[in-house]
């Protein structure tokens, strides 16, 4: 087979790996809007969030240690113990699930009724909040975060594909993770709304909230659910993101690579955010694969948002999003 | 006590005032690159403090630090440059092309100079027509022709044939070494490939599977961020060799390599100083500063690459402003008198091992037509098993019949632009 067609199946086996992972983030934006209306604009520091504290407790890190020892004078930094993954990342949900619940409480309890743009401003703020107390709490250096999760390139596909086509192809043994973790995910979250009280609760709320309220269904209960499963959703997010490149404040950014795949897949579904993200990963692939090297490269950035935007021209609520007809 | 403070306060106001010499520190403690800018604005912080505890300051003159959080953002270091600039600040340090490119025309009417060390306008070696910008001792193009010279070194003195890639932030900072490069490559006979990464370069996987497919024989990187930390984990996920991938100094921090953990084993990169706690000068930092609760973070900084670029720096403006001192017979400088001390500026062996840091830099003079130095530099590789960075080889010198060309030619172009006089009397 010719090289630029192997090169391309490889670019295109990649590109859907990589939209697993933006799809991992879009999903918590899709769970909280869905819910609540509210375009979370902290999704992207709520990963991070999530990250340092799974990494801090990992490591045994006393959190907010520099204001401790500033105001005491103590010399503390660690409590010398290391914390098995498994157990940290149950510890650190249970951090989100506080965050999900203080959030609700401090914040949009008291923004009930008020305009989207509003809580989209709330959102914000929320993010400029986090990420300072993450600081403060955990510190601004980059951290390695490691739960076990193999890295690096696929022996077996490698030898497999070299062996059919006499050249091996690269499939990061971590995106392979990530992707078995994301239809986990997808599978657990779309069983939870199906099968569960709360999940028929949530699709109710998602529906028609005053009229879920006017059958019984707590609001306040049903939000900091939601905050919570997108916690969730973020810890998973940073665990995929921050395997790759350490915990870092960047990590945040990675909010920008959701947005292309909201705009296309529709900000109400799931399955959109599935698809959108594969869309987008295997568009921007392909396109800095064949195009890339004509302009100078870099364009998976920009070119992620022209297909959004294309998509959006004809399909304003995305590919799996609701229709918006209002009757005058 | 309110007598005590009263007659305090008159024996005060009775004193002839010192005024401090004011050092701004355009940091970035918050924000994607914080960690970055945390390492490096304490370096900076904690000699100045030193000089003040050990010393009683530069010259028996208190050195005062002014920090202001530029975030790694343009606009805000221009703000942070306004904000401070009155108070007497005698040189900036921007710690960003970026900034740098934006005050280049602000300090040079303002008459303050600015240190871009290793980073900024290359081109503004030539001090002829950048009477206030130093780049002193190395820049990006010395940089690009170190990494060649390493390469041509590795090859018995011939790489015609060879492929190499650069895989660069795709910004003014990220483009730099390409002109040299290109020059460098057509006087070598190597082949140039270009790999641009958008910021922030979270998600590199195209441009490692292009890497991967075109199979170069050496890769470059002109990177930051989290930009460096993916790269190197994306060679490491592709094995690429890692004592064949080079990064220029920005990319060649603790930070880098250690998400990677053993795959960074044996990656290298550039530097224009020494790195480690291994100099007695640390001894006096961990008495005077750390030890003495002064320390500008909580001291586990000390010693890395970027803290050491820091305190490097600082040391560098300390110098500059003894030699300005000396030149103009006064302890309190004016900014002016500060760039005076910066273009008769003269690093030598003797000097280093008189501070407390021998071997820890290149030996290198300024002149007003030259204010970068000698553009020394040396190769460092990473040794993950040890945690640490170790010099491999020399500082050494770039191409400077190369460099020297487009120097001449990018400053004459800016020059031209500006209406600018070169001049040097």
């Amino acid at each position: 087979m010719p090289d630029q067609f192997l090169f391309a199946m490889e670019v295109i086996l990649n590109g859907l790996m990589a939209g697993v992972l933006y799809a991992l983030v879009a999903l918590g934006f899709v769970l909280i809007y869905k819910a609540s209306g509210i375009f979370n604009y902290a999704q992207g520091v709520m990963a991070l969030f999530a990250a340092l504290t799974l990494v801090g407790i990992m490591e045994g890190q006393v959190p907010f240690s520099h204001l401790i020892n500033a105001i005491f004078g103590t010399e503390i930094h660690h409590f010398g113990w290391h914390v098995p993954a498994l157990l940290a990342i149950a510890m650190t949900m249970v951090v989100m699930v506080g965050l999900a619940w203080a959030v609700q409480k401090f914040i949009f309890r008291h923004l009930v009724n008020q305009e989207p743009i509003l809580l989209f401003m709330a959102t914000i703020g929320l993010a400029f909040v986090m990420e300072g107390i993450g600081d403060i709490m955990w510190g601004a250096e980059i951290k390695k975060l490691d739960i076990g999760l193999p890295q690096g390139i696929n022996d077996w596909i490698d030898v497999t594909t070299f062996e059919a086509f006499g050249y091996g192809f690269f499939i990061d043994n971590l995106d392979i993770s990530a992707t078995i973790v994301a239809i986990i995910l997808v599978g657990a979250l779309i069983a939870f709304s199906q099968y569960t009280k709360q999940g028929r609760a949530l699709r109710a709320v998602a529906d028609d909230h005053q009229a879920a309220l006017s059958v019984g269904i707590s609001l306040n209960f049903i939000w900091i659910l939601v905050w919570s499963i997108a916690g969730f959703v973020a810890l998973v997010a940073g665990i995929m993101w921050g395997a790759k490149s350490g915990v870092q404040f960047s990590l945040s950014l990675i909010a920008l690579k959701a947005l292309p795949v909201l705009m296309l897949g529709g900000f109400t579904s799931i399955p959109g955010a599935i698809v959108g993200g594969l869309i987008i990963g295997v568009g921007e692939k392909l396109f800095e694969f064949l195009i890339g090297p004509m302009v100078g490269g870099a364009t998976e950035n920009w070119f992620a948002y022209v297909l959004a935007l294309i998509f959006l021209v004809f399909r304003p609520q995305g590919l799996f999003g609701e229709k918006i007809i209002e009757r005058v | 006590m309110r007598l005590l403070t009263m007659a305090t306060a008159a024996i005060m106001a009775a004193s002839p005032v010192m005024a401090d010499l004011v050092f701004p520190s355009l940091s970035y403690r918050t924000g994607p690159y914080a960690a970055n800018g945390i390492p490096f604005a304490d370096g900076y912080e904690d000699y100045f403090t030193l000089l003040n505890e050990r010393d009683g300051g530069i010259g028996g003159v208190a050195a005062r630090v002014i920090e202001c959080e530029t975030g790694y953002n343009t606009e805000k270091g221009v703000e942070c440059y306004e904000a401070t600039k009155g108070e007497g600040a005698l040189v900036y340090q921007p710690l960003s092309t970026g900034i740098t490119y934006q005050l280049i025309p602000k300090a040079t009417a303002d008459g303050i100079p600015v240190h871009s060390m290793g980073y900024g306008r290359t081109s503004a070696k030539n001090g002829a027509v950048f009477s206030n910008i130093f780049n002193y001792p190395a820049n990006y193009w010395d940089g690009a022709s170190h990494a060649v010279n390493h390469i041509l070194d590795e090859n018995g003195g011939d790489i015609s044939g060879k492929k190499i890639a650069l895989v660069y932030h795709n910004s003014a900072y990220g483009k730099e070494p390409i002109r040299t490069l290109t020059e460098l490559s057509g006087k070598h006979g190597f082949e140039l490939m270009e790999v641009a990464v958008d910021h922030p370069g979270q998600e590199q996987k195209s441009q490692w599977l292009q890497i991967r497919q075109q199979r170069p024989d050496y890769v470059l990187m002109w990177g930051w961020g989290v930009m460096n930390q993916v790269a190197i984990q994306e060679a490491a996920n592709i094995r690429f060799p890692m004592d064949k991938f080079i990064g220029i100094w920005w990319s060649g921090s603790e930070n880098d390599v250690l998400p990677a953990g053993d795959g960074a084993d044996g990656y290298k990169a550039l530097t224009f100083h020494n790195l480690g706690k291994d100099y007695p000068l640390f001894d006096d930092l961990q008495k005077y500063v750390v030890d003495a609760g002064k320390a500008a973070g909580a001291g586990d900084q000390v010693g890395t690459a970027l803290y050491n670029r820091g305190m490097y720096a600082a040391m560098l403006a300390a110098e500059a402003a003894k030699t300005a001192q000396g030149i103009h017979g006064t302890a309190e400088i004016t900014p002016a008198m500060m760039r005076d001390g910066m273009e008769a500026l003269e690093i030598t062996e003797a000097k280093m091992t008189e501070l407390g840091l021998p071997g820890f830099g290149p030996e290198f003079s300024v002149s007003c037509e030259n204010h970068g130095g000698n553009g020394l530099g040396a190769v460092a590789q990473w040794d993950a098993g040890a945690g640490e960075w170790n010099l491999i080889t020399g500082y050494e010198a770039s191409d400077q019949e190369v460099i020297g060309a487009l120097v001449e030619e990018d400053s004459g172009a800016f020059a031209a632009e500006n209406g600018i006089t070169p001049s040097c009397s």
